[in-house]
């Protein structure tokens, strides 16, 4: 999950100012946010994915200021 | 007249609040745990501050799943005056009882200090023993505290004039300067539309008696306490 564009983000501002001190000139912004590695049961790849975007909108994220991406990685 | 605080593992203001409502005010006041689910016949209900589940994944995202947060919804949209101060604010926001969120603080410090509040609305059940426009001195202590919301959740704050308290400075002018954690538009405090339910990031708890410098916020209390008698 990761702050929304449209949402002030004062750790990614802060992240990019140091990134740009350290002469990283291309960097135009940075947005800073959270992972989380799910270990999860089932075998239907669409169905995992769909029950960790529900966990996603429930809990993971704050819509109301958050995005967030889900990806199922086999093991 | 009775109160209910409501505790959370890592509430860290409820015996402040406990110690207006009973030695203050003169109330009846018990804790409940949030594990309870009965908020033991209470007229008005208090989410005090702290750091409720460490604030884990973020302020207010966990306690709100706490079993008495079903009981605090039921009683609140029943009409119950709900009262969330700093953390029990965040804990409000997350619940959806209240609007908004809030984001890690501007300056990305941890602050406390007193700030200035402008009084927006004194219709609340907890703000009207206060003057409208008037300028209020209360601390504040939190991270996570630049408040903000959708274009369509504001406009209908500014709108319906839910928003309760605004940061200012000393002579009630509303100014970046003023403003401590980035908040938007300087908002310290929201209510619900009919003015039961109410959140602050400042700590009206903190400034309840002369004791302590400053008893400007012991008028939240009393304000309930007006609100229930003239029922």
């Amino acid at each position: 999950m990761y702050p929304r564009s449209d949402v002030l983000d004062p750790q990614g501002k802060a992240i990019a100012a140091a990134l740009a001190r350290l002469g990283h000139g291309s960097v135009k912004d940075v947005r800073a946010g959270k992972v989380f590695f799910l270990e999860v049961d089932g075998s239907d790849a669409a169905a995992v994915e769909r029950d960790a975007h529900r966990m996603a909108e429930e809990l993971l994220a704050n819509t109301v200021i958050e995005g967030f991406d889900v990806r199922v990685v086999s093991p | 007249m009775k109160f209910a605080i409501v505790v959370f593992p890592g509430s860290n203001c409820d015996a402040d609040c406990l110690h207006i409502a009973k030695d203050l005010l003169g109330c009846e006041a018990d804790y409940v745990w949030h594990k309870e689910t009965s908020l033991k016949n209470a007229d008005a209900v208090i989410l005090p501050g702290g750091f409720a589940y460490g604030d884990y994944l973020r302020a207010g995202a966990l306690a709100r799943f706490s079993p008495v947060m079903d009981s605090v919804a039921e009683f609140a949209r029943a009409g119950g005056p709900v009262l969330g101060i700093c953390n029990g604010f965040q804990v409000l926001l997350e619940a959806g009882l209240l609007p908004g969120a809030v984001r890690v603080n501007k300056g990305l410090r941890y602050i406390c200090h007193d700030v200035f509040l402008r009084v927006e609305n004194n219709e609340t059940a907890f703000t009207r023993l206060y003057e409208r426009g008037g300028v209020v001195k209360m601390p504040i202590g939190h991270g996570e505290g630049n408040y903000t919301a959708s274009r369509e959740v504001l406009d209908e704050l500014s709108r319906e004039g839910r928003v309760v308290f605004r940061y200012c400075d000393a002579q009630g002018r509303i100014t970046d300067s003023a403003n401590p954690n980035g908040a938007t538009a300087n908002i310290a405090g929201v209510s619900n539309r009919e003015g039961n339910i109410v959140g602050l990031m400042p700590h009206p708890d903190r400034c309840s008696e002369g004791l302590l410098g400053n008893d400007v916020g012991r008028k939240m209390f009393e304000s309930v306490v007006t609100a229930l008698a003239s029922r």
